[in-house]
């Protein structure tokens, strides 16, 4: 399938938002694979945590046709391309300003079927995590994994019965060692679906789901 | 969907009350399975709570057994094709107000709330 439109955004924009890249890329690749094994055809509440430019967003849209999009971004710059993105690509994203899903609560408890996280993975100074700007995009502190592991533990709650949770990892993130620990503390099964080497970066897609697939 | 999330403050959170909204229709094509799935993800007394609140429809204070096309219709029509393109939420257990602006809601708090 197509990927989705970002013709609407400048390269200023990019200053502010991060570009689409491989990694956004081999996700995208991942879901329609997912798709077409049928694996996402009842997904009815979908939440992109970190939307960024809004693209896996407007993609899953495109692949499903009927699902809530629920994208959540602590960039407003973020919020908005992905605003922008769902209106250009014919798909309704609804953005939040909010950091992960705190936004919802408990709301979202055992709602959530397609649960999608592309986190700041590269092994970077701890002191560059946690801006609220672009460079929030990409850093992870130590291991690449200081904002992903602070995520990994609300995974559980929101996933609903046949939910998914999609995380996309480098090698430096020890995946492996994510994929013990989910299944060791929540019992959550957890599978590479896709990799891919891209420059330096060894990049893997984890899906991780209450039933094993 | 969205709710309070101030620390310490746990009663009352939700639904947020909705001041000043700007809303809009827009146009989605209509699902009935997707809906059905929809509605059992919803909080219902919170849903009819907040549509009442806006105007926009009185459903039935229990969900129906019975789940017609036309009632349907409307959950469709509330649930997706109404946005808040502005407007205030205020948290009636804490008073804290987070912003609509531009079809987005602002659910940060400053670090001295979370
Ligand atoms: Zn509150």
């Amino acid at each position: 399938m197509k990927t989705p439109s970002l013709s609407h955004l400048r390269p200023s924009d990019y200053m502010n938002v991060y570009e689409p890249s491989e990694d956004t890329f081999l996700l995208l690749d991942a879901l329609e694979a997912e798709a077409d094994a049928g694996l996402l055809k009842d997904a009815t509440v979908c939440l992109e945590v970190g939307s960024g430019s809004g693209c896996v967003s407007a993609f899953v849209g495109m692949l499903l046709k009927t699902c809530v999009l629920l994208a959540t971004d602590i960039n407003p710059h973020a919020t908005s391309a992905s605003l922008q993105t769902g209106i250009k690509n014919n798909v309704h994203i609804d953005p939040v300003l909010s950091h992960f899903a705190s936004a919802f609560g408990s709301r979202l408890a055992g709602n959530v079927d397609l649960l999608i996280f592309n986190p700041p993975y590269v092994v970077t100074p701890s002191d560059e995590v946690g801006s609220n700007g672009i460079e929030a995009a990409w850093a992870g502190g130590v291991d690449g994994m200081e904002v992903t592991s602070k995520f990994l533990p609300l995974v559980n709650d929101l996933l609903s019965a046949n939910g998914l949770f999609y995380l996309v990892t480098v090698r430096e993130n020890k995946p492996l060692e994510i994929m013990r620990e989910m299944r060791d503390t929540y019992g959550l099964f957890a599978k590479v679906v896709l990799t891919r080497r891209a420059g330096i970066e060894g990049l893997a897609i984890v899906r991780f789901s209450r039933t094993e697939i | 969907m969205l709710m309070c999330h101030v620390k310490g403050c746990s009663t009352d959170n939700f639904p947020l009350r909705i001041e000043d909204a700007e809303m809009e229709q827009v146009e989605v094509e209509f699902n009935e399975d997707f809906c059905r799935r929809l509605i059992n993800k919803i909080d219902w007394p919170a849903f009819v709570q907040t549509a009442f609140a806006l105007g926009l429809d009185q459903l039935p204070a229990a969900l129906p057994d019975d789940l017609d096309e036309e009632f349907l219709q409307r959950i469709h029509k509330l649930a997706l094709e109404t946005k808040l393109k502005a407007g205030r939420m205020v948290c009636n257990g804490c008073k804290h107000v987070y912003l609509i602006t531009d079809g987005i809601p602002n659910m940060l708090l400053q670090e001295t709330e979370v």
